[in-house]
C-alpha cells in the first residue's frame, strides 16, 4: 500500500526527465539563473570568435553580456545530481557535457523497454465496494460535502437521462451523456476553487453542475434557447460560464490544452494564486495540441493541471489502437510533468490528487498531469451505437461492478448518511427538477436572428451590417418560408 | 547603392548572431575561402540582382520644433532627433512628437517598446525573441522588461499561438510572434477554430481580442519557397480576425500598436524585404493608425492601383512611369488592413477613375486581388472601362532562382496598365 506523497516522490526521483530538470522545485528562480551564465559562456564565446559583426548585433551581445555578467557575480553555487546546466565547461571530467540532456555515460547497448504490463499504479482511495483500504488516505470530508457529491452524480446522471431521450424524440439536435464518468467531474470540481478557470472538451458537464450551474442554463444551451448565454451559436453541450469561471467548449479536440497553458501563464502573472484546469480524453491526448500544451506548459512554469479522463475508447476507436505507451500519465514526465495516475471512478481518489496537484502547482508554478482511469459507460453521443464496437457485457460490467454513483453510496450507507428513503426520495425530487427544467426550456423561443450577425468582431463592421440588413429584407419578401414564429422579435 | 547593399546585409535565415553569416561577401569569409586562381572573385552569373523596387518612404515632416524628449530606446548608431513632427496630409494619424531614425524591425521594437512600458500585462513570445529575434525585433526589451515578458517558446507553432489565445482569453496582451508567414500553417487550427470563433461561440462570454500574431512576410530576394510566402488569403476567408500588412515603419509601428489595442484577434504581417531597407523617421512615442482604413498615396484620374506591404513602393514607380511614359495619372492605395478591408475607398476611387489594377506577390488564383476584383464589380460594374487587371504571382510554389521572373516587377504592372488604358 502506498500513500500518495510516495507515489509521487518515487516518481519523481526516477523519471530520468526530472533528473535532468535536477532542481528541487521550489528552486526555479535559482535554476534560470545558472542557465543564463551557461549561455553568458557561449555568446561571450561566440563573440571572441567572429572578428567583425555588423553593428547592432554586437551591441546586442554586449547589452547582454554585461547584464549577465552581473547576475553571473551574485549567484550562488548550486550543485545538483547530474544537473549538467549549473557547472561551467569541465572537460576533464568523463561526464557528458552536452547540453542537451544530462546522464551518465553507458558503455553497454541497451534500449529502454516501454513499460505497458506494470506501468504506473492506479490511486485509489476506496475498493470497488466503497470501503476505505487506507484509512490515512480518507479525506474525511463532511456528511454535507459528500452529500452533495452524490446529489451532484445523480443528477447529472437525470439530467443526461431525460436530454438524452429528448434528442431521441427530436426535441434537441445533439447530445452527450456523462454515465461513468461522473466521479471524475465531481471528484476533481470540489478540489478547485469557484474562481479556477476551467477549461473543457465536452465530457464535464458534472464540473460545471458541481460550480452551481443551474439546470435551466443547460437547458437553454441544449435548445439553443433565448436564455442560452452562448445566445444559441453552438451545438448541444457546448456549455461556457464566464461567471462560474469555465471557458465555453470549443469542438475541435485538444484545442484547449495550449491555451490552458497560456491561461495558467497570465494567471501567474498576476500573483492570484488561482490554477487552471485542462480535461480532455485519452483521445485528444492524441492531437499535436497536446503535446505542445504539456511542452509550453513546463517549459514556462505554469500553474495547470492536466486531467485526462482515460474512458477506454474515443468514439469507437479503443486505447490499444490510440497509443502503444502506458497511457498518458506516462508521457508526462516525458515533458517534465508531475504525473499521477488515479482510479476515476473512486471520487475521493480523485479528490485526493486533484486537491495535492492544485496545492502544489500554485505554490510551486508548475503543472501537474492526472490521468483518471474510468470507463464510459454510454454511447459517444446520441449519433453513435456503440454496440458496433463493443459488447453489452463489457458496459453492464462497468455499470454494475464499478461505478463511481454506487462506489460512493455504499460509502455513505456505511456511515447510515443515507438509506432506501432517501434514494427514493431524492430519485423523485431530482427527477422532478430536471422535468420541471426541460418544459421550462422546451416553451421557451428561440434567440433573435439579429444574434446571427454580432459578436463576430467587438463591435459591428460594415460588411457584416450589410449582410444582416440584405437578410432583413430577403426575410420580409419571403417570410412563409422562414420558422419565425419560433424566434423571438 | 542602397538597393545592392540592402541584399548584402540582409540577414536571411535563422543563424544570424552566432557570426555564421556572410557566405562570400564578409571580409571574414573570403578571408577563409580560398579561391583558385581560375575563379574571379565575383564572376557575372553569380552577380545577384538588385531589388525589385526602391522604398520611398513617408513624405518629410513639414514643420520642425526643438523639445526636449526622453525617448523609450536607444538605437545604436542612429541619433536621437529632437524634432517634433507635424503630420502633413498623408500621414494625417501619426501624432507630434520627437522621433528618431528607425527602419522597420526598429520601428516594430518600438512600438512592443511602447507597450511593454504602458500595459503591464503585455507578454511578447515565439521562437527566439529573447535574445532579440532573428529578425531583431525584440532587441533589448527582455533585459528591460523582465525574462517573465519577454521569453522563448518551444519550437511549435500550434503552441505558440494555442498559448497566445488562452494568455488573450485569461486576459494579458499577448503578443505572439511567428518566426516566418510560411510557418503559421501549423497552427491554422487554433487561428481559424480557436482565435476568430471564441468571441461568437461564447456569446461574447469569453474572447482573445488581446492577441496579436506578427510574422515576417513576403519575398526578400531569395527566400524561395519557404521564406518567402504571403498567406493573408488563407486567413481572409476566416471571419472574426484582422490581417494588417504596413508598407514603412511610420505605418508599421502605428499598425501594430492599433492591433495590440484592438480587441480582436489580429494577424500583422510584416514585409521582411523593408526590415532594414526601410527607414524613415518614426515617432518614439506611442500612436495608432486605425484599422480597416486605406490609404490614397497618390491622388489621380485614369486609373487606380491597389497593393499593399512592398508591392506599395513597386505600385509607386509603376505610377512614375505611367505618368512619365504614357502621361497616364494614377491613383495608389495602400490597402494596409486587408481584413476586413475599405471598399468605400477603393470604389470611391473606381468610380472616379474607371480602372482597377490591383497586384500582389501571393499567387493569383484565390489571392485576395480576387475578392477586391469581385466585390468592385459589383459595387462599379457601370463605372469600368477595362476589366479589373490582377498582377500577382504565378500558381506555382515561390521559387529560388527564378524569383527575379515570378514577382509581379514593376515592368509586369506597366504593361498591364498599358493594356487597360488600350483596352
Amino acid at each position: 500500500m502506498t500513500t500518495l506523497p510516495e507515489i509521487l516522490d518515487r516518481f519523481n526521483q526516477n523519471a530520468s526527465a526530472a533528473k535532468f530538470r535536477g532542481r528541487a522545485v521550489w528552486d526555479f528562480h535559482r535554476q534560470e539563473q545558472t542557465r543564463d551564465t551557461h549561455a553568458l559562456d557561449v555568446k561571450m564565446a561566440a563573440a571572441r570568435g567572429v572578428k567583425k559583426l555588423y553593428g547592432i548585433g554586437l551591441h546586442a551581445i554586449r547589452q547582454n553580456a554585461s547584464l549577465k555578467a552581473t547576475t553571473f557575480l551574485q549567484q550562488r553555487a548550486f550543485r545538483v545530481n547530474g544537473a549538467l546546466r549549473q557547472q561551467p565547461f569541465d572537460s576533464s571530467a568523463e561526464k557528458p557535457q552536452f547540453p542537451g540532456a544530462s546522464a551518465e555515460f553507458i558503455d553497454h547497448l541497451e534500449f529502454i523497454q516501454p513499460n505497458v504490463i506494470s506501468g504506473i499504479p492506479v490511486y485509489r482511495v476506496m475498493d470497488r465496494q466503497g470501503q476505505i483500504i487506507n484509512p490515512s488516505e480518507d479525506p474525511k470530508l463532511s456528511k454535507e460535502m459528500v452529500l452533495n457529491f452524490y446529489q451532484k452524480m445523480t443528477l447529472l446522471n437525470t439530467m443526461d437521462r431525460i436530454l438524452y431521450e429528448s434528442q431521441r424524440q427530436g426535441r434537441i439536435s445533439f447530445y452527450m451523456t456523462n454515465y461513468g464518468e461522473e466521479g471524475t467531474h465531481i471528484g476533481s470540481a470540489a478540489a478547485l476553487e469557484p474562481t479556477d478557470l476551467v477549461f473543457g472538451q465536452y465530457r464535464e458537464a458534472g464540473v460545471l453542475m458541481y460550480r452551481g450551474f443551474p439546470l435551466d442554463l443547460f437547458m437553454a444551451q441544449c435548445y439553443a434557447n433565448a436564455d442560452d448565454l452562448g445566445k444559441g451559436r453552438q451545438m448541444p453541450v457546448h456549455y461556457g460560464c464566464k461567471d462560474l469561471n469555465f471557458v465555453t467548449i470549443s469542438s475541435p479536440l485538444a484545442t484547449q490544452l495550449p491555451q490552458a497553458a497560456g491561461a495558467a501563464y497570465a494567471v501567474k502573472r498576476e500573483n492570484s494564486n488561482r490554477v487552471v484546469v485542462c480535461y480532455f480524453g485519452e483521445g485528444a491526448a492524441s492531437e499535436g495540441d497536446a503535446h505542445a500544451g504539456f511542452n509550453f506548459s513546463a517549459t514556462l512554469e505554469c500553474p495547470l493541471i492536466f486531467f485526462c479522463r482515460n474512458n477506454g475508447y474515443a468514439i469507437s476507436t479503443p486505447t490499444n489502437e490510440q497509443y502503444r505507451g502506458d497511457g498518458i500519465a506516462a508521457r508526462g514526465p516525458g515533458y517534465g510533468l508531475m504525473s499521477i495516475r488515479v482510479d476515476g471512478n473512486d471520487v475521493f481518489a480523485v479528490y485526493n490528487a486533484t486537491k495535492e496537484a492544485r496545492r502544489r502547482a500554485v505554490a510551486e508554478n508548475q503543472p501537474f498531469l492526472i490521468e483518471a482511469m474510468t470507463y464510459r459507460i454510454g454511447h459517444h453521443s446520441t449519433s453513435d451505437d456503440s454496440s458496433a464496437y463493443r459488447s453489452v457485457d463489457e458496459v453492464n460490467y462497468w455499470d454494475k461492478q464499478d461505478h463511481p454513483i454506487s462506489r460512493l453510496r455504499h460509502y455513505m450507507t456505511a456511515r447510515d448518511w443515507w438509506g432506501e428513503d432517501e434514494e427514493k426520495a431524492w430519485r423523485k425530487q431530482s427527477r422532478k427538477l430536471v422535468m420541471e427544467a426541460f418544459e421550462r426550456a422546451e416553451r421557451r423561443l428561440k434567440p433573435n436572428p439579429e444574434l446571427l450577425f454580432t459578436d463576430v468582431y467587438d463591435e459591428m463592421i460594415p460588411p457584416i451590417a450589410k449582410q444582416r440588413d440584405a437578410m432583413w429584407r430577403h426575410i420580409q419578401q419571403y417570410k412563409e418560408h422562414y420558422p419565425l414564429d419560433l424566434y423571438e422579435k | 547603392m542602397a538597393a545592392t547593399r540592402l541584399f548584402l546585409r540582409a540577414s536571411p535565415v535563422k543563424c544570424s548572431l552566432t557570426g555564421l553569416t556572410g557566405g562570400v561577401h564578409s571580409s571574414l569569409g573570403s578571408t577563409l575561402l580560398k579561391l583558385s586562381p581560375a575563379c574571379t572573385a565575383k564572376p557575372q552569373a553569380q552577380r545577384r540582382h538588385a531589388a525589385h523596387f526602391t522604398f520611398h518612404p513617408e513624405p518629410a515632416p513639414s514643420q520642425y520644433e526643438s523639445r526636449a524628449t526622453n525617448p523609450p530606446l536607444t538605437f545604436t548608431g542612429t541619433e536621437i532627433e529632437e524634432q517634433v513632427f507635424i503630420a502633413d496630409t498623408h500621414c494625417m494619424n501619426v501624432s507630434a512628437g520627437p522621433t528618431q531614425k528607425m527602419n522597420l524591425f526598429q520601428s516594430v521594437t518600438s512600438a512592443l517598446d511602447n507597450t511593454l512600458a504602458g500595459d503591464p500585462t503585455a507578454v511578447i513570445f515565439g521562437e527566439d525573441v529573447a535574445f532579440g529575434g532573428v529578425f531583431r525585433c525584440t532587441v533589448g526589451l527582455r533585459d528591460k522588461y523582465g525574462k517573465d515578458r519577454v521569453f522563448n517558446t518551444p519550437l511549435c507553432e500550434q503552441g505558440i499561438v494555442g498559448f497566445g489565445i488562452g494568455a488573450a482569453a485569461a486576459g494579458a496582451t499577448a503578443i505572439a510572434e511567428i518566426q516566418f508567414a510560411d510557418y503559421i500553417y501549423p497552427a491554422f487550427d487554433q487561428i481559424v477554430n480557436e482565435a476568430a470563433k471564441y468571441r461568437y461561440r461564447s456569446g461574447n462570454m469569453f474572447d482573445c481580442g488581446k492577441l496579436t500574431i506578427r510574422a515576417p512576410w513576403g519575398c526578400v530576394g531569395h527566400g524561395s519557397i519557404y521564406h518567402s510566402q504571403c498567406p493573408e488569403a488563407f486567413f481572409t476567408h476566416c471571419p472574426g480576425i484582422k490581417i494588417v500588412v504596413p508598407r514603412g515603419p511610420v505605418q508599421a509601428k502605428g499598425l501594430l500598436l492599433s492591433c495590440i489595442a484592438d480587441q480582436n484577434p489580429c494577424i500583422f504581417f510584416e514585409p521582411k524585404i523593408l526590415y532594414r531597407a526601410a527607414v524613415e523617421q518614426v515617432p518614439t512615442e506611442a500612436y495608432q493608425i486605425p484599422l480597416s482604413q486605406a490609404e490614397v498615396l497618390q491622388e489621380g484620374s485614369d486609373l487606380t492601383l491597389v497593393a499593399w506591404g512592398t508591392q506599395v513602393h513597386v505600385l509607386k514607380e509603376v505610377a512614375a512611369m505611367a505618368q512619365e511614359k504614357l502621361g497616364v495619372s494614377c491613383e495608389l492605395i495602400d490597402l494596409r488592413t486587408i481584413l476586413p478591408w475599405d471598399t468605400e475607398t477603393v470604389c470611391k476611387s473606381v468610380v472616379k477613375t474607371g480602372r482597377l489594377l490591383i497586384s500582389h506577390e501571393a499567387p493569383v488564383t484565390g489571392g485576395f486581388a480576387a475578392e477586391i476584383s469581385s466585390t468592385v464589380q459589383e459595387e462599379c460594374f457601370l463605372n469600368l472601362e477595362a476589366p479589373i487587371s490582377r498582377v500577382c504571382g504565378y500558381d506555382t510554389p515561390f521559387p529560388h532562382i527564378f524569383e527575379p521572373f515570378y514577382i509581379p516587377d514593376k515592368w509586369k504592372c506597366f504593361e498591364a496598365v498599358k493594356r487597360m488604358i488600350n483596352y
